[in-house]
């Protein structure tokens, strides 16, 4: 089978060795290249280490405010229906300070596409708990471990979703060659239900932040299978399949 | 035939591709590339071209490719 990176993708991505960023970049650009649509395809960028995303990527994309992608993304997609719009986010972004956004934009059923990256922390900024922190894990604000009587229990998203009017959620994760390819389906299915006005698709992907996990990559790995998926199952929770937007 | 090309100056040492290879054909020497990682190298004989390292490599190391026979 003859395999080449795809041409949205410069190497010399600025991940940390073992991130799970530089896949997700390589699906979202394959998916996007195999639809042939990548060249008309817009981006809303969040911060945090998603925002390292732009330097290698060769899709039209637009920085967002922290928190603000998915608000950004319906405003291109309401001006610009003819384009194909997603976000790209982390956790902390996504789903703590822009949480209104993300849900409301879930709410609207806008015709956008969400890749939300789930590292269970606030990655760029040194590793803080986030919103989809686990229970016990440590993180710099949490360095005994998430308590759960204080802060809630972790946020599951997709579980606060799949009752709205929205056209296709699902989870992947990277652990291994098989989920990775199931992750690729999430990601091309969410695009077409796009492009066939279903509107709003959802992707959340387990991915290790090796760096702030203070983990080698494939104990990283394997804490994803053992500890996150578990608590975040994997799978798809909305399939529409017919014009909804 | 396909050949399996490792473009080894985007290689991080991870070791996704090694833990994932279905052939044990990966490992790494101790060769240091430009940017300092110890990068991988690939035991043709044992390789398949399944294409499972490019799928699992965050870094884009691999490519496979045609070769004249
Ligand atoms: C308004 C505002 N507040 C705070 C920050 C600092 N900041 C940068 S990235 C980030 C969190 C990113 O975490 P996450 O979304 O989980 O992404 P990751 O880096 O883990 O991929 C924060 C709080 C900011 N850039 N803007
Ligand atoms: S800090 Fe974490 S999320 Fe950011 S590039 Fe490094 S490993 Fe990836
Ligand atoms: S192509 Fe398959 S057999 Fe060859 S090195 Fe990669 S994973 Fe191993
Ligand atoms: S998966 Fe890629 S970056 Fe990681 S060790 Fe293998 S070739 Fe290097």
């Amino acid at each position: 089978m003859l395999k080449k990176k795809p041409a949205a993708c410069f190497v010399d991505n600025k991940y940390c060795p073992g991130c799970g960023h530089g896949i997700i970049n390589r699906l979202v650009a394959e998916v996007l290249e195999e639809m042939g649509i990548y060249e008309e395809s817009i981006g809303a960028i969040a911060v945090g280490c998603a925002s390292l995303m732009p330097e290698t990527f060769a899709v039209d994309c637009i920085q967002a405010q922290h928190g603000r992608a998915a608000a950004v993304a319906a405003g291109i997609k309401r001006c610009r229906p003819d384009k194909t719009v997603f976000t790209y986010q982390g956790d902390g972004d996504a789903l703590a300070i822009g949480f209104s956004e993300t849900m409301y934009s879930a709410i609207r059923n806008e015709n956008i596409t969400v890749i939300f990256v789930n590292n269970s922390n606030f990655g760029m900024t040194g590793g803080q708990m986030a919103p989809t922190t686990l229970e016990n894990q440590k993180t710099t604000t949490t360095p005994r471990g998430r308590n759960i009587a204080e802060t809630g229990d972790p946020l599951n998203v997709i579980n606060m979703m799949k009752d709205l009017n929205t056209a296709y959620i699902a989870r992947g994760s990277l652990t291994n060659n098989a989920n990775i390819m199931k992750t690729k389906k999430y990601i091309r299915n969410a695009f077409e239900a796009q492009q066939n006005s279903e509107g709003f698709s959802f992707i959340e992907i387990l991915s290790p932040c090796t760096t702030n996990w203070k983990m080698d990559p494939i104990k990283a790995m394997e804490h994803i299978e053992k500890n996150v998926t578990p608590v975040y199952e994997l799978g798809v929770f909305v399939e529409r399949g017919e014009k909804n937007a | 035939m396909e050949k399996l090309i490792i473009h080894k100056e985007s290689c991080k040492s991870c070791r996704y591709c090694i833990e994932n290879c279905p052939k044990g054909a990966l490992y790494i020497k101790g060769d240091i590339n430009e940017k300092g990682y110890p990068y991988v190298s690939v035991d043709h004989e044992k390789c398949t071209t399944c294409g499972i390292c490019y799928n699992v490599c965050p870094d884009y190391v691999f490519e496979i490719q045609e070769r004249e026979v």
